[in-house]
């Protein structure tokens, strides 16, 4: 596979009939409606900013954590303050300065986390400025919707987590990951930094350090999870960081399908949101982890959107396991993030199915690593970039397969969209082939909506807008066709909202 | 009357292309328009369809009563104009089902018919392959990707009888197209000619034009037609080229 190893830049900077977009640019530059962008007001209680190690062990307090975690987050706080803020994404950023934000922030009923033990309490507890925040998201509180299983996330900590009575009867524990190390600390112990290592980056090990809250999911011995899962995440306070930390285990045989949304207020200053996600699928297990993220872009240059840095991996540790990523990424100032898996157990598929959408200023450089270790593992990624404005979307891949995956097997599909001609689309796909029976495809189209197809379909009577949005969804059809049916509705409306003034 | 255009002038990149052309084309005439490269026979059929790179700089055109330079080109489709493009553009992604389903819907919202849901639409779809002899599996694949040039222009027609336009404009549909390809396109003008529904078809060569036998036919020259007359102006053109009209043309 020599020539696999090379990589390629497709980049596709418009230059010629600069007149020919003037009417797409015109209507992109259009302002956009991001709905989610309201604030709530309610007392909360947040830390100074600044970031030291009193302020780790502040955390570590306030959650009233146990000698373990605080030294798992002192050990990676020592080590991060070794570390410079890595640079080598096709992004754009001036460095953060991280004593400029607060790393704890919530809601000041909410400091009881740990004890909301049941819904109703949860319920009862809630402040009900919160309540209303999600009631606007449209997400459900109260566990009313039989379909999923929520597990509400604001700024720093859950305040609530519905349906856990159910789940609980068929052994399936979905409560935030504060509780679950006040709960379940031998689970957590047995797991977190295993996928993804205090040490493993910049910011996982910033994470590892002010993790403030996220999920943990057991699903047990060949259990099918009836419900899907699902985690809602909201930055309210201003120049506060998320750092929420997910732990995902599948034991032997079990089946789970999770989902995570994400939104922030509008405000002008950059919020950063690092998060790291773990995901362990045992021996013939499946999860489908899927992502619709909708951080706030920032206005028109961008400015003050959520930066998300954003480290996502899985290990398939058991044979016939299956770990499958999908995605759609339409917010965020900026995107860095490669949900990966870990291919070690014989048999075991990765799958990442995404769609990532740029406007206006946003940049992104997103993808997966696919790491095959075991025999006759197979992954496919299917990746779909769409970029408007004067956005830069960037694809970035790795399929490595080591002398130990006899027989394993690769699809790789990427493909890029350009709206207007001052965008940029590049994809930067690595291949690593150390056993020669490995069979590895890519494949990989860069196409653009031009006047040519928006004259024809106008000229059969369809409007301009619907015509963006039937070409853009046509596009992403093979990722969204992979989300949950609900979730696939929410990321078309939320293409065609990103997309709007695009389109008139 | 359902075309009158008078005057028209129009220009691409500050160059006159139409420089005052004349054309009024009534309720199921055929009209041909033939002329030598260069002489405007696609910026006609671009201007009247509402292509944005154009520019119109004098002249009108009134469509059914209606002001057609005022209207935007969908609004233009809607009420019933029709282009069959030279280069039909492919969309990746989108099946052509979907494309003519929602074309079909804004056009019949237009004239004030409810819309066709997936089960109508396949229905009214299968009918029109039918009555055009076109392949069956049309519908499924993505607009225009990966079909032959025949295979575009076909698609283009099916598209025009699915439509029900009032105004069909071909613009040098015929251009690439091997003699069994010609005569489906010609058989599937032929196959929509009706009272309520006339023609404007572009074209360079008299091969079309055997098949679909105009009611009238103009020569181009120069951004103006120089010549009208019946299908025997075909024929003559055929024998003696454009050549006697143009000099003649030049001398006036």
């Amino acid at each position: 596979m020599a020539d696999a190893q090379q990589i390629t830049e497709l980049q596709l900077q418009g230059v010629q009939e600069t007149s020919q977009y003037q009417e797409i640019d015109d209507l992109i530059s259009k302002n956009q409606h991001y709905k989610e962008g309201f604030v709530t007001t309610t007392a909360v209680e947040t830390f100074a900013k600044g970031l030291n190690e009193d302020v780790v062990r502040a955390i570590s307090a306030k959650k009233n954590e146990p000698e373990w975690m605080l030294e798992f987050r002192l050990k990676a706080f020592a080590y991060w303050q070794t570390l410079e803020e890595p640079h080598w994404a096709k992004l754009n950023y001036t460095p953060l300065d991280y004593q400029d934000y607060s790393y704890y922030s919530a809601p000041e009923c909410g400091s009881c986390a740990g004890s909301c033990d049941t819904e109703q309490e949860a319920e009862n507890e809630i402040d009900p400025e919160v309540a209303k925040a999600f009631a606007e998201l449209g997400v459900p509180l109260t566990g009313d919707d039989s379909n999923v299983a929520v597990d509400a996330i604001f700024d720093s900590i859950s305040v609530s987590t519905t349906k856990r009575e159910d789940l609980a009867e068929l052994g399936i524990i979905f409560c935030s990951f504060s509780e679950a190390v006040q709960d379940y600390p031998e689970l957590v112990q047995k797991y977190i930094g295993t996928v993804v290592p205090h040490h493993d980056n910049f910011f996982a090990a910033l994470n590892s350090a002010v993790a403030s809250d996220g999920t943990f999911v057991y699903i047990p011995e060949g259990v099918r999870c009836p419900i899907d899962l699902s985690t809602y995440f909201r930055i309210n306070e201003a120049k506060t960081g998320q750092f929420e930390r997910t732990i995902l285990i599948a034991e032997k045989g079990s089946y789970v399908s999770y989902l995570e949304g994400c939104s922030a207020p509008a405000r002008d200053t950059y919020q950063l949101h690092a998060a790291v996600v773990e995901v362990i699928v045992h021996e013939d297990a499946e999860v489908k982890y899927s992502t619709v993220q909708n951080w706030y872009p920032g206005d028109e240059d961008c400015e003050g959107g959520i930066l998300n840095f954003v480290t996502k991996r899985g290990i398939c540790e058991g044979k016939n396991s299956k770990l499958s990523w999908t995605q759609a990424e339409t917010g965020s100032a900026i995107t860095w993030k490669y949900p990966s898996c870990i291919l070690k157990g014989d048999n075991s598929i990765g799958e990442f199915y995404s769609v990532a959408l740029t406007n206006r200023k946003q940049q992104a450089d997103t993808g997966t690593k696919m790491i095959h270790i075991g025999k006759n593992t197979r992954s496919t990624i299917i990746s779909k970039g769409l970029s408007a404005g004067t956005s830069e979307n960037t694809y970035r891949g790795l399929v490595k397969v080591l002398p130990s995956a006899e027989g394993a097997r690769n699809f790789t599909q990427c493909d890029s969209m350009l709206i207007g001609d001052k965008c940029g689309a590049h994809t930067f796909p690595y291949i690593e082939a150390e056993n020669p029976t490995a069979q590895l495809e890519h494949e990989a189209t860069t196409s653009r909506i031009g006047e040519d197809q928006l004259f024809y379909c106008k000229q059969r009577g369809i409007s301009e807008q619907d015509a963006i949005s039937m070409i853009v969804n046509g596009f992403c059809k093979d990722v969204f066709s992979e989300l949950p049916l609900e979730f696939a509705q929410e990321a078309e409306e939320l293409l065609a909202i990103s997309l709007e003034g695009s389109v008139g | 009357m359902l075309l009158k255009v008078e005057n028209l002038q129009a220009e691409i990149d500050d160059k006159q292309i139409l420089k005052g052309l004349n054309l009024e084309v009534k309720p199921g005439e055929v009209h041909a328009i033939m002329g030598p490269n260069g002489a405007g026979k696609s910026t006609l059929a671009n201007v009247l369809s509402g292509r944005d790179d154009y520019e119109v700089t004098a002249g009108s055109v009134t469509f059914d009563g209606e002001d057609l330079l005022e209207l935007d080109a969908d609004d233009r489709a809607r009420k019933g104009v029709f282009l069959a493009f030279q280069y039909p553009v492919e969309i990746p992604g989108v099946s052509n089902k979907l494309f003519m389903q929602t074309a079909l819907n804004a056009v019949r919202e237009e004239r004030g018919l409810p819309a066709l849901d997936m089960f109508d639409f396949d229905e009214f779809a299968k009918a029109k392959i039918e009555l055009l002899d076109m392949r069956a599996d049309l519908l499924e694949r993505s607009v225009n990707v990966g079909f032959s040039g025949g295979e575009k222009k076909r698609n283009d027609i099916f598209q025009m009888a699915l439509l029900e336009p009032k105004l069909c404009i071909l613009d040098e549909t015929d251009s690439g197209l091997d003699i069994d390809a010609l005569r489906v396109v010609a058989n599937g003008v032929n196959a929509l000619r009706s009272e309520d529904r006339s023609f404007i078809v572009v074209t360079h060569y008299q091969r079309l034009l055997d098949y679909i036998k105009p009611d009238h036919v103009h020569v181009l020259y120069d951004g103006k037609i120089v010549k009208s007359g019946g299908f025997e102006l075909v024929h003559e053109l055929e024998e003696h080229g454009y050549d006697d009209i143009i000099q003649q043309h030049n001398k006036d």
